[in-house]
């Protein structure tokens, strides 16, 4: 199958051009997802399928049309291009659309470490067994935890195609696998419930946190929220735990991307060279990373994968650009670009050298932040307000649990307020972040 | 892909459609259930799509994209007392479809226990025809509805600096056959329509939008439409220029009619969908027939409203929804929202609201069209009996954790309430409260119910579907608000 995607690239690229396109581009790709979710023992859903999907665009001098299938028939996709081209001869001529710059070489998929050959030997009992005995482990560890939103281990393997009409022609396969599981706990008969949840993700098995890690971690997480109460309405020093730190740069992701700066969508989109963090601040986006979640050879254009600064030492110094928005912006692509905008590579924070404990232990009291809620960001005035659980510390001491709080601040000031960046930077999926001190931010609670 | 597919299922059948150009015949079909439930199952069903949908965007006043999509798969369900095995592939072949029904029939092991009834066509409502469909629309009318929004927005006022409108459709065909005999195909319209403007004065920057949603196809959006959504996108840009940093503390808080109703979704909807409730993960586990909500509190669910974007004619597992369902009457819990296997294990009627983005997942219990239904007061009267909170307009969503009922909701365009009049406009900020707490706290329901013709899009267990949320003018005694200054 495999060769014959990589034919059916380049077939689709010469019915483009015969069909009249100037250029176009062609991906296809071919998934293999295993998973299994065990609740209270019971499998509750086994899932196996395999799935292939194209897209697609052809441009017609600076005019450019997309198009995406499931279904690969040679009876669909001829019409399927046949029509992008008439579409492309409709939209408006733009004068920065086309292919990216052909790039002279890529890094091997072999030396990022994308693919785990150990993915060919799992089978459902495998899947099975891990989710089940992850959450067995999770509901004997403490007696106030009795319930469960399941256990679940996904694995999913792709290989992926790429070719265009400037030479382009790439393949890389890659793998992924995660173990999860949600955890509910009443501290008495008549306490609220608390729910909380761990997870592991990882390209290769081996580097995949063991049933019992996850387990315990999703335990200690409820169990620290049992008799959880709200928060004064106040301003306080605020610690993000790693994780939601990483939601934390999850949520300025697009800040930085091009195609929120040239439509100065980005309350950071006239900043780039300037101080917009605290000095203790350097943020990266790394294609490169061997072995990352969000690591491959070259980008959904053929753009080969790069390490780009995007903050250091709190100066701003790049925007993540597809192919469209470096042409925008004067800029060169960063090997983020999608069919569509941009899209993270591995995007964190580096680590500094102070423990969380320290961290914690250098305010007088602070919030602890360790899970957020909902959404509230708006990237183009920089104005932040979500939903928080977390913990009440004073001296170092964790006091109480807090819960149905939100926090709010603006992310310029926020990213100003940088305090202190902890030396445990935790980069599980695409986002990742040590933990963070922000000098202030509003709490509304009572 | 084929119009003559599209012709052949809208002038006939979608069944006809399948069987003619892919040979899905019902004798095929009804081999590859034997073959799921060969190994014991309590219930086996097949989900077979071909969607298509295509999209366009403007932005710096060019016609930039022009997307199209086209779909097809089957996905085959195996259910043994509370155990899923789902399997699905984008190839309909007869091996394809056999191979995943034996892979999917993994999750069963015993005697069949299912009795096998043959296949019947079941006839389904037509509560949303398709005059024109969209997706085999040219791009003309559409191109012209983003240009007349552009222009719409760009000469509603001079501080205007960037406008982006997309148009966007779909049209699903969808054939399910089950080993309860049923065989039930439908034609599922969809079409979007948003403008995302932002205005700037003196440097400072704001953003306003507004979009519309429908079951139907290319009739049911016109030129004026586009037009008076832009002009609304650009009020309320325009309006949050002038905003002051919101309050932050507990308030009373006034939702306006309309697109409030996404409180409603996340702090009552997601809690009632039934698999939360048969699994003990939902506040409202247990409590049927107890009082939940304060009188004035009647929710419902209604999948048969013509042509709202939650509508169906049949869910994604072939319950056809009769009526409305009544969730909570008059403050009482009556009813969950129910799949067919949480119905089943519930012991409890199925409610037509076992719901699956498309054929990779598998149906789970979700909302349709969910509203808070009228009250008796003056919708004046809930602002003037406020002395100093907050009225929220317009919303970008929320989330709820079910388990423990905390949830939020987002503000976008809201007002400071003072001496029982709208003062100033506020910046946008999150609320958050408990379910059943601010059920309890809801203190005034006005007359003016109205559901709001946005594009909601509701995400669950990685699942997107539409929907449609709608509320009277409410009253909320107390909420969090997570603004900036105590």
């Amino acid at each position: 199958m495999s060769e014959a995607l990589g034919a059916l690239a380049q077939r689709l690229l010469a019915h483009a051009r015969e069909q009249g396109a100037d250029q176009s581009e062609v991906w296809l790709q071919e998934s293999t997802q295993l998973s299994a979710t065990v609740r209270l023992g019971l499998v509750e859903e086994l899932r196996q399928a395999t799935s292939r999907a194209l897209s697609l665009r052809v441009f017609l001098g600076q005019r450019v049309a997309r198009a995406t299938a499931s279904d690969l028939s040679w009876e669909t996709l001829d019409p399927l291009v046949r029509r992008a081209i008439a579409r492309a001869r409709l939209v408006s001529e733009d004068p920065f659309a086309g292919l990216p710059e052909h790039s002279a070489s890529f890094p091997s998929p072999e030396t990022l470490a994308l693919y785990d050959p150990e993915f060919e030997r799992l089978g459902p009992e495998q899947a099975i067994a891990r989710a089940r005995e992850t959450e067995r482990i999770g509901l004997s560890l403490e007696p106030r935890v009795r319930n469960s939103s399941g256990a679940s281990f996904c694995a999913v393997c792709s290989a992926v195609w790429g070719a265009n009409s400037r030479g382009f022609c790439g393949h890389f396969r890659q793998s992924a696998a995660s173990l999860q599981v949600t955890l509910l706990g009443q501290s008495g008969s008549d306490a609220a419930q608390v729910s909380d949840y761990w997870y592991s993700v990882a390209r290769h098995l081996a580097q995949l946190e063991s049933c019992e890690a996850v387990a315990r971690q999703a335990v200690a997480r409820v169990r620290r929220h049992f008799g959880a109460c709200k928060l004064a309405t106040r301003q306080v020093p605020v610690v993000f735990e790693p994780l939601t730190a990483a939601e934390l740069l999850a949520d300025l992701f697009g800040a930085v991307c091009g195609e929120l700066v040239y439509l100065k969508r980005s309350f950071l989109a006239e900043s780039r060279g300037q101080q917009v963090a605290a000095e203790h601040v350097t943020l990266v986006d790394d294609g490169l990373l061997p072995g990352g979640l969000g690591t491959r050879p070259f980008d959904r254009e053929g753009v080969a994968a790069q390490r780009t600064i995007v903050i250091q030492k709190g100066v701003l110094k790049n925007f993540l650009c597809s192919a469209y928005a470096a042409r925008k912006l004067g800029l060169a692509a960063t090997g983020n670009g999608t069919d569509d905008g941009e899209a993270p590579t591995n995007f964190y924070l580096l680590p500094g050298s102070t423990s969380p404990e320290e961290i914690l232990r250098s305010a007088d009291h602070c919030l602890y932040v360790t899970r957020l809620l909902g959404r509230g960001v708006n990237l183009v005035t920089g104005d932040y307000s979500r939903g928080a659980f977390g913990l009440w510390v004073e001296q170092g001491e964790i006091v109480h649990p807090v819960h149905e709080i939100t926090i709010s601040g603006n992310l310029r000031q926020m990213l100003a307020g940088v305090e202190q960046v902890g030396n445990d930077l935790d980069l599980r999926g695409q986002f990742g972040a040590p933990t963070l001190k922000l000098a202030a931010m509003t709490v509304a609670g009572i | 892909m084929s119009t003559s597919f599209v012709e052949l299922a809208l002038n006939n059948t979608p069944t006809a459609a399948f069987a003619c150009y892919h040979g899905l015949e019902p004798g095929l079909l009804d081999t590859v259930l034997r073959q799921a439930s060969a190994r014991g199952a309590d219930f086996a069903d097949i989900y077979i799509e071909y969607r298509e949908a295509s999209s366009l965007h403007l932005e710096e006043d060019l016609l930039k994209q022009s997307s199209e999509l086209v779909a097809l798969g089957a996905g085959i369900r195996v259910v043994a007392g509370e155990q899923s095995g789902y399997a699905y592939t984008n190839e309909l072949s007869q091996a394809s479809l056999l191979q995943a029904a034996e892979v999917a029939a993994q999750i069963a092991a015993g005697p069949t226990r299912s009795q096998y009834f043959a296949l019947q066509v079941t006839p389904v409502p037509a509560r949303y025809p398709v005059e024109l469909p969209a997706t085999q629309a040219g791009m003309g009318e559409k191109t012209d509805f983003l240009f007349a929004a552009n222009q719409a927005a760009r000469s509603a006022d001079a501080r205007v600096k960037d406008v982006q409108v997309t148009w966007s459709d779909e049209l699903r065909f969808i054939l399910l056959a089950n080993t309860a005999g049923e065989l039930v195909s439908d034609v599922q319209p969809l079409v979007t329509f948003s403008v995302n403007v932002v205005a700037e004065s003196n440097g400072a920057r704001q953003a306003g939008w507004k979009n519309f949603g429908r079951r139907a196809g290319l009739e049911a959006f016109s030129r004026p439409q586009a037009e008076a959504l832009a002009q609304e996108a650009v009020r309320q840009a325009v309006t949050l220029l002038t905003a002051r940093p919101a309050p932050a503390g507990e308030l009373p808080v006034v939702l306006a009619a309309g697109a409030s109703g996404v409180l409603l979704h996340e702090s009552v909807g997601h809690p009632l969908e039934a698999d939360f409730n048969r699994k003990k993960l939902s506040v409202f586990t247990d409590r049927l027939g107890e009082k939940v909500a304060s009188e004035l509190c009647t929710v419902i669910d209604d999948a048969t409203l013509p042509s709202w974007r939650g509508s169906v004619n049949v869910d994604g597992e072939g319950t056809i929804p009769r009526a409305a369902t009544v969730l909570i009457a008059r403050g009482v819990l009556r009813a969950y929202l129910q799949d067919r296997l949480s119905a089943r294990l519930m012991k409890l009627a199925p409610t037509g609201n076992g719901r699956r983005q498309d054929y990779a997942h598998i149906p789970i219990s979700r909302m349709t069209n969910t509203y808070l239904a009228a009250g008796e007061s003056d919708p004046e009267e809930i602002v003037r009996s406020v002395a100093r909170g907050i009225y929220c307009k317009s919303f970008t969503g929320g989330q709820v954790e079910p388990a423990t009922g905390k949830f939020t909701f987002s503000m976008h365009e809201a007002s400071l309430i003072e001496a029982g009049r709208l003062s100033y406009p506020i910046k946008g900020a999150t609320l958050i409260g408990s379910g059943i707490e601010v059920l309890n706290n809801i203190v005034a329901v006005g007359h003016d119910l109205e559901l709001d013709s946005g594009a909601w899009m509701c995400a669950k267990q990685g699942q997107a579907v539409p929907v449609s949320v709608g509320t009277p003018t409410v009253k909320i005694a107390r909420i969090t608000v997570g603004g900036q200054w105590a």
